[in-house]
């Protein structure tokens, strides 16, 4: 077994690298691939609370790196699958704990044993940023459709491809159909055009998601959410499969029945 | 070995000189990992000097690949050193400088006498032009005494200084600064012309702010006209002048 390792980076925060690190680890977990997710924000760790893992941490990555743990005993295993497991970043250090290096000999040793190993990255261009990027196969840099956030997204593109790492690959996440159809938000194919990168995903913009993460139980979980369809799909462009795209032109009445019931609906 | 090693380190030459942009080290001959710790000694010996330099590196016939000029650079910055610069004779480290954003050129030591003579030549034909075949995307940099030809986009956050003409071959959404010494009658071309800022000499065009999406996209040249930056669509431009 050889593992892939994705390093999940954006530039700019609160795109939702940790949201796409979680859910596509489940997502790929529930595909019966055995993964183990790194939070590579070391002083500001959050995967484990998305993941819901948090009460269950005693070693970190810098434990392991600085030698008081074994790799194994760093490892938090979720009991809700088979196979996927998180590695803790320390919350009381900073980044520069770990050396890029570091991040290689880790990773080559986590190798042998799972399919994917997923790297969380903190935002920014500085030592986190590359500490997380050093051992990857892949890139995935996750945008949204604004402004700012390709901006960064296509910062961070051209510092893959300088590493040597690229081509990257793409993740739009939080597309809001109503503001683009109003010509109010940047559309995936604005995005696509400029960053030019092969695109793995669009995830809507989706309340579920922030209720889900709230409750430490990733929405792609849930089966009926939108985004939690979306993240699935993108597992399984990962694993080499061809997943048609929503036809967002064709789903536009659909959308809009859907958003009015929901309006209609609950609140 | 390791003996010899030693010795062999000794005759190293590192030159540091002090330039109107920091500091220029020029780098001998030799293995690049020898070398590479040379220079990482005589920082650290003399590191209250180095801390907060910033550097220009002139590392002659070494070919370096990203990782090794990332590795170097991230050691130097973990001195305090900056490095914002590799001067180098070999295209592919001059190539590696430019990904990783860094000045390929340092500006010549008088600059006062370069303006001065470029802005007397009425013809800058057979000048060199700095080609650069890739997209150049949000934080990377080309500067250049001549003209800069780049076959590819220009995206928002790139920038691009000349000392002649720009010609893109692709879109200009980015910014450049063409005759930027002072030359008027340079121009910039693009096949698709909607560029953050645009600056010929001195003066800073003035863009159309929203970019009618519908209009459909011509080959446009900026040149100063008037006192003015204007746009012209190359289409109806004469050929020749």
């Amino acid at each position: 077994m050889t593992a892939t390792i994705i390093t999940i980076t954006s530039g700019k925060g609160g795109v939702g690298k940790t949201t796409t690190t979680a859910n596509v680890a489940i997502a790929l977990a529930e595909q019966g691939d055995k993964v183990v997710c790194i939070d590579g924000d070391i002083g500001l760790r959050n995967l484990d609370v998305v993941m819901g893992l948090e009460n269950r941490i005693v070693y970190d990555l810098v434990d392991v790196i600085e030698g008081r743990c074994r790799l194994r005993q760093a490892m938090i295993r979720d009991k809700r699958m088979n196979d996927l497991h998180l590695i803790p970043a320390a919350q009381t250090r900073d980044k520069s704990s770990v050396t890029p290096s570091d991040m290689v000999r880790l990773c080559d040793q986590l190798r042998d044993e799972f399919d994917w190993v997923l790297i969380d990255s903190p935002a920014g261009i500085e030592r986190g940023f590359r500490n997380s990027i050093a051992p990857a196969d892949m890139v995935l840099v996750v945008t949204n459709p604004e402004v700012s956030a390709v901006r960064d997204a296509d910062r961070i593109i051209g510092l893959v491809e300088a590493e040597e790492k690229g081509p990257a690959k793409l993740l739009i996440n939080r597309l809001n159909m109503d503001l683009v159809r109003r010509g109010d938000m940047l559309t995936a194919e604005d995005v696509v055009e400029l960053l030019a990168i092969e695109l793995v995903g669009i995830v809507p913009e989706d309340e579920s998601v922030v209720v889900s993460t709230n409750r430490g139980q990733p929405v792609v979980m849930e089966a009926e959410t939108k985004a939690g369809k979306a993240f699935r799909n993108v597992a399984l462009r990962l694993k080499g499969q061809e997943v048609p795209y929503i036809d967002l032109d064709e789903k536009k009445g659909f959308f809009q029945n859907l958003s009015n019931m929901l309006r209609s609906g609950g609140d | 070995m390791q003996d010899g090693k030693v010795v062999q380190d000794k005759k190293i030459s590192i030159k540091i000189k002090g330039i109107r942009d920091g500091l220029l080290i020029s780098l001998g001959e030799g293995d690049w990992s020898i070398v590479q710790a040379e220079l990482l000694r005589q920082i650290e010996e003399r590191s209250a000097f180095f801390q907060g330099a910033r550097v220009a590196l002139d590392v002659q016939n070494h070919i370096l690949h990203a990782a090794d000029m990332g590795i170097l650079r991230d050691k130097l910055s973990d001195c305090g050193v900056s490095l914002w610069a590799v001067l180098s004779d070999s295209p592919t480290t001059e190539r590696t400088s430019q990904m990783m954003g860094l000045a390929t050129r340092i500006s010549k030591p008088k600059p006062e006498r370069v303006i001065r003579s470029q802005s007397q030549s009425t013809s800058l034909s057979g000048d060199n032009a700095m080609l650069v075949k890739r997209t150049l995307r949000s934080g990377f940099k080309v500067s250049s005494e001549g003209h800069v030809v780049v076959i590819g986009d220009v995206n928002p956050g790139a920038e691009i200084s000349a000392g002649g003409n720009v010609v893109i071959w692709g879109r200009l959404r980015g910014s450049v600064h063409a005759g930027a010494n002072g030359d008027l009658k340079a121009v910039i071309c693009a096949l698709e012309m909607s560029p953050k800022q645009l600056r010929i000499g001195e003066k800073i065009g003035n863009l159309p702010l929203k970019p009618d999406k519908k209009k459909q996209v011509v080959p446009e040249i900026a040149m100063i006209q008037g006192g003015k930056i204007i746009f012209q669509e190359w289409k109806q431009r004469e050929r020749g002048k």
